[in-house]
This record gives structure tokens, C-alpha cells and sequence, in this order.
């Protein structure tokens, strides 16, 4: 393996150089989907059946903690990756750990206003819009969720391997996707939460 | 109800039961022969485990083989069952089932691996590349796509088959209409074959941008490989369409949602919008790489360049454009109003023009040629005049008062059989007889091959021409029967002629493969076809690492100029060559998606949950894997190449 070491670390090998621009593909097509479950959305946020309508169910305490919790999280990421650059291990390892400690934090956020939705009689099954509320949501959160263990992975990895050009690469690749994630949230919290309460 | 009552078939019939025991005792005549041959170690060695770009195109092409014959004996069936009026060889429900999995099979399950095979064949090899850029991910792809594929087939004999349509439209699919799993089924092994596919694509966009031989800038590539790569980018924005809209289909079916009920707010239309913005585009992905095969095939045989290189490009790119802009010409009876109709309207008739410019670079390449009517150029050539009836009976489907005659009628059918079969299926049939030698190292037999040329030419014209007239005459698709008043009944007996003449046509090219594996001569060149691209540079068959030195590209066709002008293309010399390690975990991961795909299809809860926690087991296990492939030595390289240039 060739390790080019005028570029950083996460560049530095040919395979390495196919997987950022694989992953980068990766999260065109991770636009796509989003942006079809946004158009379905779109489609269907007037059409609540018998059910309740975003105003009556929305609440901006917990959406607010979550973007907030969320937005942190992706600055966190970015000063793990720069600890990254400048070799200092340990530093990159606690930003990471306190993106992932965000992340949860998200989560269980998230978790708490699903089961509210649902207590409030806004279910899985009450209309089409209900339905693809928590859709749209729950496939984000699933994502954050994914990200979450797969976070974990890759400090386990850099903990006990070093950090590697390996290594290196697959931090940056998580980075690129929980920034993707946060981006995703701003749509979210934008077009579905604050277009909802006004 | 009883556990067991799910997974009985709710329509049985003594075909039924007999393709029950015919797979039955197929398994048992795999796993004896398997056994007896001791090939165990041999298949799960050499192919369940390989991550070599030209063995996943073969495992992809014998797929997609046995599934062209599944789809046909569907094809034949419904012919059988309308060639005369009131015919009770099928009843109403068995004939829905039927034309459903022949529609899903043959663009899912034939169609879509058919590219891939000659795609992961031909792409690395034409750009000067020793494998894919994920060959791992390459391997998940194809396994992903096989367990889909088994997955949507085992549903005749397990449950039943899924009878909406390959369209599914909803309310008809939904669980009031649908009551049968057989929907389920749709839904989930089209999601499954569908994630390999995602990743195919993702994979061939990143081979085709970064791993070109040196010198061959986009410009300069072979127009196959410029045809795949704008259908991978095709795959990219339009498989997360599908995706999403078989997962709210699942949702409404399986956990009461309503997306795409008449109650609640749901709203069916948008099932169709949805699945016709993926299946529009999902044209294009099947025909472009045919159009690709196209020009690498006449340019070969013409003994000229590509007419209009660029214009190729420019309207390969300009058709991938518009196909993401035409999809509701697909149900211009179903409501949008003359306005959202009219725009359509026009941007379905504007396909015609770059694809019009491709028709005259192909016959301007043959222009004053020297022609040599091989079986590939045989396709080729058959294909345009076919091929242009089906593209101007297009613009008259396309044009959206007129459509209002045509729609669901035998019409519709006779058009789209009209550009899928020479558009794809002829194209991957040149494609597959030009390809041969340096897949296998031999040549299929021309003669065979020309008599199949001309049965499958002629019986398609038979089978389908007269479906014009009785589609404008108003034979409704998807009927099951119609009554000796309609007059119907002379023109569909001359269809069902033509489908037994197309099934002669493809036995001929069975019969082909098995008499030239048998006799044909293994003593050939590397380059039998004194052809233009790179692929023909290196041994057939083709060593594991492709090119021992990789090759140095100055003009569009290097290997050409090599040639005839004796521009040297290998310069320096064979160093260590780095190689991806094989791997079982793809195979076995796929095998859960099998049973995870199953498990959902029933509802079977505690099995679904399992093996979703086995899918991220497996991929938790890759995280923490370290695989840094192995080198082959100098030494090997050179053996192995004076072994193969002692051979050809």
C-alpha cells in the first residue's frame, strides 16, 4: 500500500482517495431519499383524515432541545476531524465521544416526543399525514441511530489500532455522514416543524 | 388461523402443484450432484466467495439467463391463454399473477442483471482497470440482487404471487384488494434486489471516475463505458424513489399505515407518481447500456469509428436529463388536467430527438463500412428499424389527447415490447455473443446463432405487430379473455404463433451455448472479432488481474492504434500486483436479507428481528475487519502470461 504523505492522513492512499468520492456518491443518493420522503410529505401534510393537524400536535421545547443538541453535535465532529489532522489522538477520540454523547441525547429526545405523538392520538395509523411524519422522522432518527454504533466502531478501532490511514479515512467518512445527518435536521426542522406552527 | 394456513397457496391448481415437485427434486439433483462431484469446496471457493469483477458478471449473466426463461414461459402462458377466445386455460386470477411476475422478472430480475453482467464484465477491463472500485461491495450487489430474485420466485409455490400488476398500483395492491402476501412479496424482494443495485451503481460511477488507465480522460472512453456511466448516475437519483415508495407500500400493507389508501387522507395517485418517477428513469438505465453495446458492435463491424463521438455523449447525457422529466405520460388518463399533461407531453416527445441524432451516428458509422453480418451486427442491424417503430409509436402514446385512445390497450403493449426487445433484449444478446470469447475463451457457433438471429427477429414481428390493431381496435391489456364478438380472436391466434416461434428462437440459443462448449475450438485468438477497445488487449479468458502492465491510452481507440499503427500500448515493466481478498461474508449476508425478506413477507416478527440484528452484525463485522488483500508476485504474473500467450 502506497501512503502519499503530503496529503492528509484520510487521503492518503489510493483506496482511501475511491472511498470519500464512493461515500460522497453514497450521500447524493442519501439526497434522493430524503428529498422524495420531503415531496411525499409535502403532498400529504393537509390531508390529516380524522387525525390532528402538525399545529395541534407540534411542541417547541423538545424540537428546539433536539436541533440544538444536534447542530452542537456536528461541531463537535468537526473539531474531532481537525484533532484528527493534527495527530492528537486523545482529543479527536473525546470530540468524538462527546458527538456520539450528543447524538444520544438526540435520540432519547426523539424517543420521548415518538411517544408522546402517539399518547396524544397522533399514531402510525391515524392519517396519511401522521403517517409520514413519523416516517420522515423515524427515518432520520434511524440514521442517527445507525450513526451512533457505527461512531462507536470507529473509536474502538482508532483506540486500539492508532490512528492508521485507515482509520483516518473512515472517521472522515462518518464525519461526512453525521454532517449530512445535521443538514437533513435543519430541512426537517424548517419545512416540517417551524412551517408547521405558523 | 393455523400458523401453517399463511403459507398455503390460496389459488392452487395441478401446474401449480407440479412446479412444486419440479423445483423439489431440481434442489435435490443440485445438492446430490453437488455432493457427488465433491464441488462443494470447489463452488463456495471459487464463486460464492469471489469478489472478482468478471466472476460476479458471469454469476449475473446465468441469472439473468434463467430468469429470461422464467419470464418466458409466463410470456407463453399468457399467449396460450388468449390465442383463442373464451379459453380456460388460465382463470382470471392465475392470469393477473402471471402477467405480474412476467413484467417484474423480466425488467427486475432479467433485465437489470443482464446489464450488470456485461457491465461488471466489460467496464473494468474496457477502461484499463484491475477490478471495480469496492470489489467487496460488488460481491453484496449481486448476492442482494440473487436473494431478491429467489425471494419474489419462491412466492408461487409459497403463499402466492403478487397480482397488481409489475406496476402495483394501489388501491389494488393495498391488503382490501390484495389479500394474498403475494404484494408483499413485490415489495420486499424488489427492495432488496433494489439496495444491490443502489450499490452497483454507486460502485461503477466511482470505478469510471477514478480508475480510467492513464490518458484515457472521459473523452477518450469507449462509449459502453460512457453508456454505463450515466446509467449508474441514473441508478443513483432514481433507486431512493423506489426505495421509498416500496417501504411506505410495505408500511400500508403490513402496519395499516395510509399513504396509499382512499381512507384517512391516504391518497393513491401518489403511489403511481412515485413509482413512475424511479420506473421512467429505470427505462433509460435498461436502454442506454444497449445503446452502448449498439456502437461498440457496428463501429467493430463496420471497420469504422463512431460516428459523432460527441453528439453520442452530449445526447446520452441529454436523455438521462429528460428522463427524469417525462414520468406522468405514464397515466395521462388518470386526472393531472391539459396543462401538467401538455408539459409532459412535450417532454416525452423531446426524448426523440437525441435519441434520433444516436439512430443516424449508428447508420452514418455503417455508411461505406466494411460490414461483415456477424450475429452481434445481426442485432445490431435488426434492432434499428425494430426499434424505430417502437420510438414512433412512443410519440403517438406520447401525445396526451391521443393517448386517450391507446391507453392499457394492446397498443401500449405492442409499443413497449417494441423497444424493450430489440432495445434491450436484442442488445444483450449481441452483447453476450460478442462478449463470449473473452468471458469464456471460445466462440458460440454463427450458424446456430444466425438461425436464432432470425427465428427471435421474425416471431417477435409476428408476435407483436398484430397486438397495433387489436390495441386500436380496443383489446384492453391484462384481460384474461374476450368473446368470439370482439374479433379479436384471428390476430391474438397469430400472436401466440409468434411466441412459440420466439421460445424456438431462444431453445436455438441454449442449444448454441451447450454445442459450442462442446465443440467449438479453444484455439483462438485474444481478439477474434479484430475489434477497437481495450477489453481485447488482454488473454482470453481473462487472468485474475486483467492487464499484467497497465495500459497507456492516447486516443479513443487505443487498442485500435495499437493496431494499425503500432502505438505501443503496454509500456514498463510487470510489477507485484495488489489484490482484494475473497470473502464469504457478502454471500452469507445476503442470505439473511433472503430470510429477513421472508420473515416480513409474513409478518413472522421474531425471525424479522433476528435477522435484522444479524444484517448489522455482519456489517459491525466489517467495520472491525482488517483485510489488506494479497500481492501476486512478479513471477506469478509472468507465468501465467507466457502460459496464456502459449495458448492464443
Amino acid at each position: 500500500m502506497k501512503i502519499d504523505h503530503s496529503l492528509p492522513l484520510e487521503y492518503s492512499t489510493d483506496q482511501n482517495k475511491l472511498n470519500i468520492l464512493g461515500f460522497w456518491i453514497f450521500l447524493g443518493a442519501e439526497i434522493m431519499l430524503f428529498a422524495t420522503l420531503f415531496a411525499t410529505y409535502f403532498t400529504l401534510v393537509d390531508r390529516m383524515g380524522s387525525g390532528p393537524a402538525g399545529a395541534d400536535i407540534f411542541e417547541i421545547t423538545p424540537v428546539l432541545i433536539e436541533t440544538l443538541v444536534l447542530l452542537t453535535s456536528s461541531f463537535t465532529i468537526g473539531l474531532g476531524v481537525h484533532a484528527m489532522r493534527l495527530g492528537r489522538k486523545n482529543a479527536m477520540l473525546t470530540f468524538f465521544a462527546i458527538t456520539l454523547l450528543l447524538g444520544l441525547t438526540f435520540l432519547g429526545v426523539e424517543i420521548y416526543e415518538f411517544t408522546h405523538y402517539v399518547h396524544i392520538g397522533a399514531g402510525l395509523q391515524t392519517s396519511a399525514f401522521t403517517a409520514i411524519l413519523l416516517t420522515t422522522l423515524g427515518t432520520h432518527g434511524a440514521h442517527v441511530t445507525l450513526g451512533l454504533f457505527w461512531g462507536l466502531f470507529i473509536i474502538l478501532q482508532v483506540k486500539k489500532r492508532g490512528l492508521t490511514p485507515e482509520n483516518a479515512n473512515k472517521s472522515f467518512i462518518f464525519s461526512l455522514y453525521w454532517h449530512f445527518l445535521d443538514v437533513v435536521w435543519i430541512f426537517i426542522f424548517s419545512f416540517v416543524y417551524l412551517k408547521g406552527m405558523m | 388461523m393455523n400458523f401453517f394456513d399463511r403459507f398455503a397457496i390460496p389459488h392452487p391448481s395441478p401446474a401449480i402443484y407440479a412446479s412444486m415437485v419440479a423445483i423439489g427434486l431440481t434442489v435435490i439433483a443440485i445438492i446430490v450432484g453437488l455432493t457427488y462431484f465433491k464441488k462443494w469446496g470447489y463452488l463456495w471457493r471459487e464463486w460464492l466467495t469471489t469478489v472478482d469483477h468478471k466472476r460476479i458478471g458471469i454469476m449475473y449473466l446465468i441469472s439473468a439467463l434463467l430468469m429470461l426463461f422464467r419470464g418466458g414461459v409466463d410470456a407463453l402462458m399468457m399467449r396460450a391463454q388468449t390465442a383463442v377466445p373464451e379459453n380456460a386455460l388460465l382463470d382470471a386470477q392465475h392470469y393477473n399473477e402471471v402477467f405480474t411476475t412476467h413484467g417484474v422478472v423480466m425488467i427486475i430480475f432479467m433485465a437489470m442483471p443482464f446489464i450488470y453482467a456485461l457491465m461488471n464484465f466489460v467496464v473494468p477491463l474496457q477502461i484499463g482497470a484491475r477490478d471495480v472500485a469496492f470489489p467487496r461491495l460488488n460481491a453484496l450487489s449481486f448476492w442482494l440482487f440473487f436473494m431478491g430474485a429467489m425471494l419474489f420466485n419462491i412466492s408461487f409455490v409459497i403463499g402466492g404471487s403478487p397480482d397488481a400488476g409489475w406496476t402495483s398500483y394501489f388501491p389494488l395492491a393495498g391488503n382490501d384488494f390484495s389479500q394474498s402476501v403475494g404484494t408483499n412479496y413485490y415489495m420486499l424482494s424488489i427492495q432488496i434486489a433494489g439496495i444491490g443495485t443502489l450499490i452497483s451503481g454507486i460502485n461503477f460511477i466511482t470505478t469510471i471516475l477514478k480508475m480510467r488507465a492513464p490518458g484515457m480522460t472521459l473523452m477518450k472512453m469507449p462509449m459502453f463505458t460512457w453508456t454505463a456511466f450515466i446509467t449508474n448516475a441514473i441508478v443513483v437519483f432514481a433507486f431512493p424513489v423506489l426505495t421509498i415508495a416500496l417501504l411506505l407500500g410495505t408500511m400500508d400493507r403490513l402496519f395499516g399505515t395510509n399513504f396509499f389508501t382512499t381512507t384517512n387522507g391516504g391518497m393513491d395517485m401518489l403511489w403511481a407518481n412515485l413509482f413512475w418517477v424511479w420506473g421512467h428513469p429505470e427505462v433509460y438505465i435498461l436502454i442506454l447500456p444497449a445503446f452502448g453495446i449498439y456502437s461498440e458492435v457496428i463501429s467493430t463491424f463496420s471497420r469504422r469509428n463512431l460516428y459523432g463521438y460527441k453528439s453520442m455523449v452530449a445526447s446520452i447525457v441529454i436523455i438521462s436529463f429528460f428522463s427524469f422529466l417525462v414520468w406522468t405520460h405514464h397515466f395521462f388518463t388518470m386526472g393531472q388536467g391539459p396543462l401538467t399533461n401538455s408539459i409532459f407531453s412535450i417532454t416525452t416527445m423531446a426524448i426523440a430527438i437525441p435519441t434520433g441524432i444516436k439512430i443516424f451516428n449508428w447508420l452514418l458509422t455503417m455508411w461505406k463500412g466494411k460490414i461483415k453480418f456477424t450475429v452481434p451486427m445481426l442485432y445490431a442491424v435488426g434492432f434499428i428499424p425494430i426499434f424505430t417503430i417502437g420510438g414512433v409509436t412512443g410519440v403517438m402514446l406520447g401525445m396526451a389527447s391521443a393517448d386517450y385512445q391507446y391507453h392499457n390497450t394492446m397498443f401500449l403493449v405492442a409499443h413497449f415490447h417494441y423497444t424493450i426487445i430489440p432495445g434491450v433484449v436484442f442488445a444483450m444478446l449481441a452483447g453476450l455473443t460478442y462478449w463470449w470469447p473473452k468471458m469464456f475463451g471460445f466462440m458460440l457457433n454463427e450458424r446456430i446463432g444466425k438461425w436464432a438471429f432470425w427465428f427471435i427477429a421474425i416471431s417477435f414481428n409476428v408476435t407483436f405487430f398484430p397486438m397495433f390493431f387489436t390495441g386500436l381496435d380496443g383489446q384492453a391489456r391484462r384481460m384474461y379473455t374476450y368473446s368470439e364478438a370482439t374479433g379479436f380472436g384471428p390476430l391474438n391466434l397469430i400472436s401466440f404463433v409468434g411466441a412459440v416461434g420466439l421460445a424456438i428462437g431462444f431453445a436455438l440459443i441454449v442449444y448454441n451455448v451447450y454445442y459450442s462448449t462442446r465443440y467449438a475450438s479453444r484455439n483462438i485468438s485474444s481478439d477474434p472479432w479484430d475489434a477497437r477497445s481495450l477489453e481485447w488487449a488482454t488473454h482470453s479468458p481473462v487472468p485474475s488481474y486483467n492487464f499484467a502492465v497497465t495500459p497507456k491510452v492516447n486516443s479513443i481507440e487505443a487498442f485500435w492504434d495499437a493496431k494499425k499503427k503500432n502505438i505501443p500500448l503496454f509500456q514498463g515493466k510487470i510489477d507485484k500486483i495488489h489484490m482484494p481478498n475473497n470473502t464469504g461474508v457478502p454471500f452469507i449476508m445476503s442470505c439473511i436479507f433472503f430470510v429477513w425478506g421472508f420473515s416480513f413477507v409474513f409478518s413472522l416478527w421474531i425471525p424479522a428481528i433476528i435477522t435484522t440484528i444479524g444484517i448489522f452484525v455482519c456489517m459491525a463485522h466489517r467495520s472491525f475487519e482488517k483485510d489488506d488483500g494479497y500481492y501476486i508476485s512478479v513471477k506469478d504474473v509472468e507465468d501465467t502470461e507466457k502460459k496464456l500467450r502459449g495458448v492464443s
